[in-house]
């Protein structure tokens, strides 16, 4: 099955691209945009069977993210 | 310190190990720090080595360890040679990251926080201000509690970031070594060059034996490239090593 791993910088984390990003928008005539925060897409193969969602959230965990300024959440897709 | 480095007639027995991971650039500098400036010993350790016999001191250096793929310091983390660096440290052997070798610290829970780039976006390359805040520790004795040193720092993601609770474990231990000061050695937000928390530079665990830093005591070491205030990290563990 496919994983798709969605990692962003945890809230109250100053995101400082977010913030760079916001503030372009306005110059490009995209007005009132908020919240802006940026992170990763991550996509990945993994064996069919139980325990996947448990193996990913490990893997998450130990490497995809780093919880101490990450947030992660995944789905798994079946093939 | 300005003093003129003390060569200590037993400096020799005193080794140091230099980690080479793919995509390190500062390991040259590392290695001639102490082996050239301060007369020590020193020796390269690649990454796949799994032994650190002898040594009594191991630098992780700066660079790009595997590109800084995913995060910095996140792949170079699960490297051979980090589960003997963690023993190393666990034995109570001196072990210092520098820039990019804090950043693995990081990553390897060797010393807590994280980094994120820096708030104002941009690498920064720039010789900085740094307060001495613990001169107590095996890398910093050679330094006074106040003192300001010049020492430059080269990184695009050396905003740290540690929670209010691990923050206040920091200052309570009194982990915080370095932070980045104006001149006068006082700790502004316009002398923060990167938007670490408490303008932290530098940080050891709470034994004291594990350092990571953000600027580069290495690259001034000489005073041909104009300064010798990173001399005193290296001399300190020398002094330590050898008991002076």
């Amino acid at each position: 099955m496919k994983a798709k791993v969605y990692i962003t910088p945890k809230q109250g984390i100053l995101d400082p691209q977010g913030v760079a990003i916001e503030r372009a928008l306005p110059a490009l005539g995209f007005e009132g945009v908020g919240g802006v925060r940026v992170g990763k897409y991550i996509e990945l193969e993994l064996p069919d069977g139980e325990g996947a969602g448990e193996e990913m959230d490990k893997m998450c965990h130990k490497l995809l993210a780093n919880p101490i300024i990450e947030d992660y959440r995944f789905e798994l897709v079946p093939d | 310190m300005t003093a003129s480095p003390q060569i200590h007639t037993d400096v020799h027995a005193v080794r140091f190990g230099v980690v080479v991971f793919p995509g390190s650039n500062c390991d040259a500098d590392s290695y001639d720090a102490v082996s050239t400036f301060t007369g020590a010993e020193a020796r390269y350790l690649w990454h796949k080595d799994e032994e650190l016999d002898g040594l009594d001191c191991v630098i992780l250096p700066g660079g790009f360890s595997y590109g800084d793929y995913l995060r910095c310091g996140a792949i170079a983390r699960f490297s051979p040679i980090m589960t003997a660096v963690r023993r190393f440290a666990e034995d109570g052997g001196l072990v210092i990251g520098i820039c990019n070798g804090f950043q693995i610290l990081l990553e390897a829970g060797l010393l807590p926080g994280a980094m994120h780039r820096n708030e104002g976006l941009k690498f920064v390359c720039q010789l900085v201000n740094l307060r001495v805040e613990n001169a107590a520790t095996p890398f910093t004795h050679r330094y006074r509690e106040g003192q300001v040193i010049q020492v430059p720092i080269a990184h695009m993601e050396g905003n740290y970031f540690i929670d209010e609770a691990g923050l206040s474990e920091l200052e309570a231990n009194q982990q915080i070594v370095v932070r980045y000061a104006n001149e006068s050695g006082e700790i502004t937000g316009e002398a923060n060059p990167n938007g670490s928390q408490g303008n932290i530079a530098g940080i050891c665990n709470r034994k004291g034996n594990v350092f990571g830093l953000m600027p580069h005591p290495e690259r001034v070491c000489d005073p041909l490239v104009g300064g010798v205030g990173g001399r005193g990290v290296f001399e300190s563990v020398i002094n330590t090593v050898s008991g002076l």
